[in-house]
């Protein structure tokens, strides 16, 4: 990697810490404009409400407060949960859930592009055949079929029909009952990336430069992946950083039906009841997430297509 | 006796597309001798690119050969090899063909690259892939190539990308790609129509240089007469899929035939041209959708007979190499002559030639 990306990659992560705080502000902000306080449980007295707002330094200045919220932010400490478990600090109530969101969006994001891709391969390359229009079908079905209706057809028949796979999510085979819902995940990933990279590849593939990499000689196989492939992926991978934000709302309502213990679920959980920290907290590791995997895009993007690396050794006749 | 590289003949071909079959070579034949260089002219469809993607293999695909022969002669390990390129499958043209003896240089430089590979993989991948050579050596020699080619600091420049080099520098890297694998057929397809004018007359002599270098035999497609002039050692004019007229350099400048090579050589543009605009020929090609009558030019033709509409003209032998295909050659025919400011026009080309 030369200096130029490091340079860039330096700039856009200063960029990305203040762009949190802008955010951290502004939810944080929400928070105090919320109505009501985190303790209004009737059974307290004054003296006992007092006495909470001291321990969670809720008595001293708004000024003081974000501070404090900032910097037990920078320590990993979100603050506690009112309703879900009271009192239990949200970050050990996110530790676990954290990794198998992820992970689990990880695997469909892999999964749909690959698949997608390939898809979108065959239908380029035997464009106007059955095999086009069968490519086609199957993405018109994954951008129409909601991902959860998908995925309660595929816990029906894969779950119980025939029980290859369990129906919801059990912690000691952490893959295996991991497989279905990212499947389901991933249907609008393949659906999307497949009619992109089938449009793109068409566009490639009647390219003076494939042209010119034909008359050499070269064989379909090297013609397709080590000349069009690259080509393709540089405007495949601007649509990625949208659909990997559409995976995170989508993962809340796969992770619920198929019992996930993630953040996705959590979140659910955590509207339905209330419980304004968890929510807030969920909301800034979105945001988190979202900015770090447009960055991750963006230097993908400079390494895949060398136009976008910035050079100054141009070169003139 | 010279030795014959390629001869094409009765080559047809034609395109299937939404509107029907169109017939976009109707039969040509033409010949091209070791070292030397033939131009193909004409205007835009007239089946100048489709004849030479066709000697290479990569027709689209919706285009295919009727009928006709393209005979390949060439060496391999002392030996004479005669192929029938009409007969080959696409997989043997790749494996033995394209690239390996027979490389082509496209029209547009700009985007003719890949953007996304060095210039150095874009030279080495042609050798690696047809010879197996290694890595190191694929490298040297393609530098070599770079500096052949007129590209300074070299090694360099094949750590490049195409967009960080000018267009004619990056037409001389395609020209490098069509050398590395040492081809015995070069075909230029309009190879100097996307670069200003300065820069066309540096490519030109390097496809000259290189070809006495390496002598081997080049076809030169163009629809710039000036280009020929400089090039080619034979012509071959085409007219909607046919080759109309033919010859050596000199019998088609000097002394042309076929009504349409003079419209081609009138309509050159010439500083010291008298006339006040510039001649064009009236009309527009006919549409190759549809069968064509007698001779395609007909219509457009200010000396079209009766028979011009009825029957085919045959290639007549006027002399020497030179073939033309109108029935003003017919012994029958009325004596015309060429238009007298072409005449005045010629008279004065030869004398500056001499």
């Amino acid at each position: 990697m030369n200096k130029s990306i490091m340079k860039y990659i330096g700039k856009r992560l200063l960029m990305s810490v203040i762009t949190l705080f802008v955010i951290v502000l502004i939810l944080f902000i929400l928070m105090k404009l919320m109505p009501g306080t985190p303790f209004n449980d009737e059974k307290l007295t004054e003296a006992q409400r007092v006495l909470l707002y001291k321990k969670y330094g809720l008595d001293k200045s708004v000024f003081e407060q974000f501070f404090l919220y900032v910097k037990n932010l920078l320590k990993g400490d979100f603050g506690v949960s009112y309703s879900i478990l009271k009192n239990a600090p949200i970050s050990m109530l996110l530790g676990s859930r954290i990794g198998i969101t992820i992970r689990i969006g990880l695997q469909s994001v892999v999964f749909g592009s690959i698949v997608g891709v390939l898809l979108g391969i065959v239908a380029a390359m035997k464009h106007n055949t059955i095999w086009d229009n069968i490519s086609t079908f199957i993405s018109v079905l994954g951008v129409s079929i909601p991902s959860f209706v998908f995925a309660l057809i595929l816990l029906i028949a894969f779950g119980r029909e025939i029980p290859i796979f369990p129906i919801t999510y059990d912690s000691s085979q952490p893959i295996l009952s991991s497989i279905l819902p990212t499947i389901a995940l991933s249907t609008l990933t393949i659906a999307q990336v497949a009619r992109f990279t089938r449009s793109e590849m068409i566009e490639v593939l009647d390219s003076d430069y494939m042209l010119l990499a034909e008359a050499k000689g070269l064989n379909k196989r090297t013609l397709i992946f080590k000349h069009a492939l690259r080509n393709t992926l540089i405007s495949i991978i601007t649509i990625l950083a949208p659909l990997i934000v559409g995976l995170m709302t989508g993962s809340a309502v796969i992770e619920k039906i198929c019992g996930i213990p993630g953040i996705g679920s959590l979140l659910v959980e955590a509207i339905t009841a209330n419980d304004y920290n968890v929510v807030i907290t969920l909301a800034f590791i979105y945001s988190a997430m979202y900015i770090g995997i447009m960055l991750v895009v963006d230097v993908l993007y400079s390494i895949i297509d060398p136009r976008i690396r910035l050079s100054k050794e141009d070169g003139n006749e | 006796m010279k030795e014959r590289v390629l001869s094409i003949r009765d080559l047809s071909i034609s395109f299937k597309t939404n509107h029907g079959v169109v017939n976009a070579i109707r039969g040509i034949r033409f010949d091209l001798f070791k070292g030397e260089t033939v131009a193909i002219v004409g205007e835009s469809g007239s089946g100048k690119s489709v004849t030479v993607k066709a000697i290479m293999g990569i027709l689209s695909s919706n285009g295919f050969i009727n009928s006709g022969k393209i005979d390949f002669t060439y060496h391999r390990d002392d030996e004479v090899v005669k192929k029938d390129l009409v007969q080959l499958s696409k997989k043997e043209m790749r494996q033995h063909i394209c690239g390996k003896r027979i490389a082509m240089v496209f029209q547009d430089p700009m985007t003719s690259l890949n953007p996304t590979m060095t210039i150095g993989e874009q030279v080495m991948e042609g050798m690696i892939h047809h010879y197996g050579t290694s890595r190191k050596e694929a490298f040297k020699k393609a530098v070599e190539l770079l500096e052949l080619v007129g590209i300074t600091d070299a090694q360099k420049r094949m750590k490049s990308y195409p967009h960080q080099l000018s267009g004619g520098m990056r037409q001389r890297i395609v020209i490098a790609i069509a050398l590395s694998c040492d081809p015995e057929i070069l075909i230029c397809d309009e190879p100097t129509t996307a670069l200003d004018v300065t820069i066309q007359a540096k490519i030109l002599q390097l496809i000259k240089d290189i070809q006495k270098k390496k002598n081997i035999s080049v076809i030169y497609i163009t629809h710039d007469l000036g280009v020929v002039a400089k090039v080619a050692d034979y012509v071959a004019v085409m007219y909607a899929g046919k080759i109309i007229e033919k010859g050596s350099v000199d019998e088609i400048f000097y002394d042309p035939r076929h009504p349409y090579t003079w419209g081609l050589l009138s309509s050159m543009p010439d500083v010291n041209t008298v006339d006040e605009e510039l001649y064009t020929i009236p009309g527009t090609p006919p549409n190759l959708l549809r069968q064509v009558p007698g001779d395609a030019f007909a219509p457009r033709n200010h000396y079209a007979m009766k028979i011009d509409y009825i029957e085919e003209p045959p290639m007549f032998n006027v002399g020497g190499k030179h073939r033309v295909s109108t029935w003003l050659a017919h012994e029958k025919a009325p004596k015309v002559s060429m238009p007298a400011s072409l005449k005045q026009r010629i008279e004065k080309m030869k004398k500056e030639a001499e």
